[in-house]
């Protein structure tokens, strides 16, 4: 059974992605959304946490998301995948659970 | 019989602070305190907003909303010019824990360091927090 967490609140204002970190199990996959998005940005104060994310698990941010706040893939952390919505339901679609860390 | 509100007499400026912490879209606060800023802008008071924490990201370049269909509201940051409301304060270490720069910022802002802002915020007659 593999879960797919999603995170849509910033790391600077809200230790959501933290308590989604601690309660993945390796094999499942992250998704920043919305304000969690910030967290997928190279050289923010957070890299450690996202490192932290995507030890063993897979990790990827809604590109939409990032584009709103003037933030583009280029910015993004090796070894993250940049989604659209499709890719964003594709994903739903494969793991057998969402729980949505809000 | 005069109104409580006029025993202020006329032409009493004061300093409002509008203090912004949160990143745009994610939450209605940004785009709820720009509308204030420019409300209350029409009042003539000596008006400045900071940019803390996440309400830095309110300020950053080249955000474009199209895809998540919300409307862009950063342009009206430099319309703020034509409504005297000029003081725009950035603090230093917010950007730096994000690793932007003023040269990500789409208006002229004064960048200011924790301490400084501590200083300026306690000169305000009135801060507003958003």
């Amino acid at each position: 059974m593999s879960m797919l967490h999603t995170v849509n609140k910033s790391p600077f204002e809200r230790n959501t992605l933290q308590s989604c970190i601690g309660h993945a199990l390796p094999d499942s996959a992250i998704l920043l959304i919305e304000d969690g998005v910030v967290a997928a940005v190279r050289g923010t104060a957070h890299e450690g946490t996202l490192r932290e994310a995507m030890n063993g698990r897979k990790v990827y941010v809604l590109g939409p998301d990032l584009m709103a706040r003037g933030l583009s893939a280029d910015q993004v952390i090796d070894g993250i995948e940049v989604v659209n919505y499709e890719g964003f339901v594709e994903l739903t679609e494969k793991h057998d659970k969402v729980q949505a860390w809000v | 019989m005069s109104e409580p509100w006029e025993d202020e007499g006329p032409g009493e400026v004061k300093k409002f602070m509008y203090v912004n912490r949160k990143a745009p879209y994610g939450t209605i606060y940004a785009l709820e305190s720009l509308e204030v800023v420019l409300i209350a802008a029409a009042f003539e008071q000596d008006v400045s907003m900071v940019f803390v924490d996440d309400g830095v990201y309110q300020l950053k370049k080249g955000q474009d909303t199209q895809q998540i269909g919300m409307k862009n509201f950063s342009p009206t940051y430099r319309a703020l010019e034509g409504y005297d409301v000029e003081k725009l304060y950035v603090e230093a270490e917010s950007l730096a824990e994000r690793g932007l720069t003023e040269e990500d910022m789409l208006v002229p802002v004064e960048v200011m360091s924790r301490d400084d802002l501590a200083r300026l915020m306690d000169e305000q007659d009135v801060i507003l927090s958003f």
